[in-house]
């Protein structure tokens, strides 16, 4: 449905006359049109959504951050202008930055930093788990989290690797917020929960100017910030649910950036002069788990013939081109301890050898697909090279509501869904592929091995706890090297592909970042010609 | 039964009718809107979507989870929550939307004035084309305009909007340039009229500000000419099968031996007659275009009712479906009161 008036869409431009540019943007406006309906709250501690964390990103500063325009350089100083671990690798403390003010003209001090991560623990929504696992509860966190002068210290529970604390106080959970502002706006217990849900507190490069939801988020520039005026003076996101009305915006020149293209609309762009195509790893994979409680799946020989039946890339070249590729660890490229050790291919003969040689010949299988075209196109795939090697696979389409659920109740026997990380760090995957304490169906976990029954080995769980609290980082990066090596080898939960964003943007539009695989999208750099 | 003073009965009989006209009206929107309300909350109840999924995000914790699903009131038996609600909206409360984190009335004083002056345009180029359309077809029965009519009636049943809606686009905003594109306006007008009425030809009408004015125009008029089209195809076939009912009439031949022009006969006699079904059918039709055309709001990012409800169907938010629905409802009241009152002035008989 989707995909036809969009063909029907490209012939006609093929054979009409390419489109006239005639509007262009304003110069210090940058225009953005992407799907936004996915924002519930604007809260930095309630937030958990993309679109949502690529509007508080801009809004607010966290104590540490990435470079926008070098990701892979890892964590630096924001908020924070050093810090400093003592004891033994349980007290963290970070020195705030002088001079820095809030949108609100209050100045940013220890307090409020100490104050914002609490908050986010007490409001114990969504993505408080990313400052819980330290040890903080709503109960001691006033007492785990101090500020004294300008310095905030942080005691944790464990000696947790630096590089682990520090990638999760980048994350928007941890941003700063203005506390005398948002204690003026609270209502009863909630932390002034629903006002910052519609407005701004930070002291980000930019100030949010409206937001209606489905519609649009405008941002206007914060010529104080404190590391330079951006120089896009107003910047405005509009919600295009369609890649085909996205894609005639750009062509028309009312808009500087498109976030939303398929890979026909992205392949129409090419030869328009005006127009160029960017393209960033994303932290998403796309997996396939199979559920060790099938009777079928849970033979080893089966979790080994299905890494060969899946046609990585012949996919990758075809319906999934230019946005996703192929990609066999849990870690994506980006992450701290990524390998790009991709060890299988396409190879019926092999997988049907393995299967004879266990003398598996025959049998049926289900899988619950969300309905998005891409999963379900890897669905039919999987099926083709399944039926080769007398695997029956049986497909059944359903909304992302119901495929949770049916995921959270351990009832999908395969499924092909995406995973996208929490948080910067290699800790955020490594819990959810190769940590599962606990296999018992009541256990109620959140992890994707639970979710498909999957008991990982003793020694792989400790491992991944163990690969939190190496202080060497050096020595980390191998704990997750050595750790996805194992994985490869035994795990059904089986990484296939990482995402890669391409978004067609306006030439004269330079240093665009989507924040790549480890943050959010960031405005404050990007000029134009 | 013993009549004793039939004056009096007489009397008693007129105020009460006058008092069921009134009060039967006020009851029975009452009792149309809490049918709905019931039926609404009982469907999204019953609805396979866990609305607690949506606010806490597939990582909750199980305690979380719990937490959310208390402090959403969905532990509580069905009537209470029933109860519950509608002391919430009685006191002119809707509650707050999860999946825009807004209060529902604030969504849909945002939403409903975008979709009403689509609506409306797209009404009134239905009833400007449609209604000649179908009168002369049926004036002209058989005849080469009668056959472009049904065609063109049949285009406008039959196309899928979504596609009609693309090529559109690409051809009125991507090739020629004549209209704006999607949205309800250009980026540089986006704010710069004060809202009033919330729908930007009106707003931007009072404020007196004809650049606002020709640019919402030209980012409405694509998108309400496609509503348009389709409701012209509805209205002009209604149009056509009332006249051809009337123009077999007997008074019809009395008038046309009379020696009356055909015109009169057909503008003055058969016409009049017809106003008043013709006034439901083209009420519904608004009524319908009202509840938000979906497809044609995805394609022309036009962000009225019919995305908010489908959206708030989907992610299981019920205060904000909840919410539409009276909206909608009310309106659909509204409509078939305001036919009821043409109805009045119109036909004599109802004197």
């Amino acid at each position: 449905m989707k995909q036809f008036p969009l063909r029907a869409a490209l012939l006609a431009t093929a054979v009409c006359i390419a489109p006239i540019a005639h509007a262009e943007t304003p110069a210090d406006t940058l225009v953005v049109a992407a799907q936004i309906d996915d924002i519930i709250s604007l809260d930095p501690a309630q937030s958990f959504e993309f679109s949502g964390n690529d509007v508080d990103n801009n809004l607010y500063d966290r104590l540490v951050d990435f470079d926008p325009l070098d990701q892979n350089a890892g964590i630096k100083p924001s908020l924070a202008e050093g810090w400093e671990v003592t004891d033994g690798g349980k007290t963290i403390t970070l020195t705030m930055r002088d001079g820095v003010k809030f949108h609100s003209g209050n100045p940013v001090r220890a307090e409020d930093a100490a104050w914002s991560l609490q908050r986010a623990v007490k409001l114990n929504k969504s993505p408080a788990f990313i400052l819980n696992q330290f040890g903080f509860t709503p109960a001691n966190v006033d007492q785990m989290i101090t500020a004294d002068g300008n310095k905030i210290i942080l005691k944790l529970d464990q000696p947790y690797a630096q590089s682990f604390v520090l990638n999760c106080l980048a994350s928007n959970v941890a941003s700063v917020v203005d506390k005398e502002t948002v204690i003026a706006n609270a209502e009863g217990e909630d932390f002034g929960n629903a006002w910052l849900s519609t407005n701004d507190a930070g002291s980000g490069p930019y100030k949010l100017a409206t937001w209606r939801p489905n519609e649009a988020v405008q941002f206007t520039a914060n010529d104080e910030y404190w590391q330079g005026a951006p120089t896009m003076k107003r910047v405005i996101v509009r919600h295009v649910q369609e890649s085909s009305a996205q894609r005639l915006l750009l062509e028309q020149g009312d808009i500087d950036v498109a976030r939303n293209l398929t890979p026909t609309d992205v392949e129409g762009l090419a030869g328009n002069d005006a127009l160029t195509v960017g393209t960033e790893p994303k932290g998403r994979i796309l997996y396939m788990g199979l559920s060790q409680k099938d009777p079928i799946l849970s033979k080893p020989e089966v979790v080994e013939a299905m890494k060969y039946l899946v046609d990585y890339a012949g996919m990758e070249g075809s319906f999934l081109k230019g946005q996703w590729k192929t990609h066999q660890n849990f870690l994506p490229e980006g992450y701290l301890g990524a390998s790009e050790d991709n060890p299988w291919t396409y190879d019926i003969e092999k997988a049907s050898q393995i299967l004879t040689d266990a003398g598996i010949t025959s049998g049926t299988v289900k899988t619950v697909v969300r309905d998005i075209r891409e999963y379900i196109d890897v669905a039919q795939t999987l099926q083709g090279a399944m039926a080769q090697v007398g695997l029956t696979l049986e497909i059944q389409q359903m909304t992302g509501a119901q495929v949770l659920d049916a995921y959270r109740a351990r009832q999908v026997p395969i499924f092909i869904g995406e995973w996208g990380p929490d948080y910067a760090d290699p800790n955020t995957n490594a819990s959810t592929f190769a940590y599962n304490p606990n296999n018992a169906d009541d256990a109620k976990l959140s992890q994707l091995a639970w979710r498909n029954s999957w008991a990982v080995p003793d020694d792989m769980n400790k491992a991944t706890i163990a690969a939190t609290l190496e202080g060497d980082t050096d020595k980390r990066i191998q704990m997750y090297q050595d750790i996805q090596q194992e994985y490869r080898e035994i795990a059904p939960i089986i990484p296939l592909f990482q995402k890669i964003e391409q978004v067609g943007i306006q030439k004269n539009v330079k240093n665009w970042t989507t924040g790549g695989a480890v943050s959010s999208v960031f405005y404050r750099q990007v000029t134009k010609e | 039964m013993a009549l004793t003073d039939t004056t009096g009965s007489h009397r008693v009989a007129r105020l009460r009718r006058r008092a069921r006209s009134v009060g039967g009206l006020a009851l029975s929107l009452a009792l149309t809107l809490l049918g709905l309300l019931l039926v609404t909350f009982i469907i999204g109840r019953v609805m396979p979507i866990d609305p607690v999924l949506k606010v806490v995000g597939e990582r909750a914790t199980q305690a979380q989870y719990d937490a959310a699903y208390q402090a959403m009131g969905l532990d509580r038996p069905l009537w209470e929550q029933f109860l519950r609600y509608m002391g919430d909206v009685l006191r002119g409360d809707f509650g707050r939307s999860i999946s825009t984190g807004h209060p529902v009335i604030d969504d849909l004083r945002r939403v409903f004035p975008a979709t009403v002056e689509l609506a409306s345009l797209g009404t009134l180029i239905g009833v400007f084309v449609g209604v000649p359309l179908g009168v002369i077809a049926a004036a002209r029965r058989g005849g080469w305009l009668d056959q472009i009519a049904r065609v063109v009636a049949l285009v406008g049943y039959s196309m899928p909007i979504f596609w009609l809606g693309l090529m559109g686009l690409l051809l009125f905003y991507g090739i020629l340039g004549w209209v704006g594109g999607p949205g309800r306006q250009g980026i540089i007008y986006d704010g710069m009229v004060p809202p009033v009425t919330g729908m930007i030809l009106v707003d931007s009408l009072i404020a007196g500000d004809w650049g606002s004015f020709r640019d919402a125009f030209s980012h409405i008029i694509l998108p309400a000419s496609l509503l348009g089209y389709f409701s012209l195809a509805y209205i002009s076939r209604m149009t056509r099968s009332f006249m051809l009912e009337q123009l077999s009439a007997e008074y019809i031949t009395t008038a046309r031996v009379k020696g009356l022009s055909e015109r009169r006969v057909i503008w003055g006699h058969a016409f009049r007659n017809i106003l008043v079904p013709l006034i439901t059918v083209i009420a519904l039709s608004f009524g319908s275009l009202l509840e938000g055309s979906v497809l044609t709001e995805i394609v022309f990012s036009w962000p009225g009712i019919g995305q908010y409800i489908t959206k708030a169907l989907l992610s299981g938010d019920m205060n904000a479906v909840l919410g539409g629905t009276v909206l909608i409802g009310t309106c659909f009241v509204g409509l078939n009161l305001l036919s009821d009152i043409l109805y009045r002035l119109l036909d004599p008989r109802a004197k």
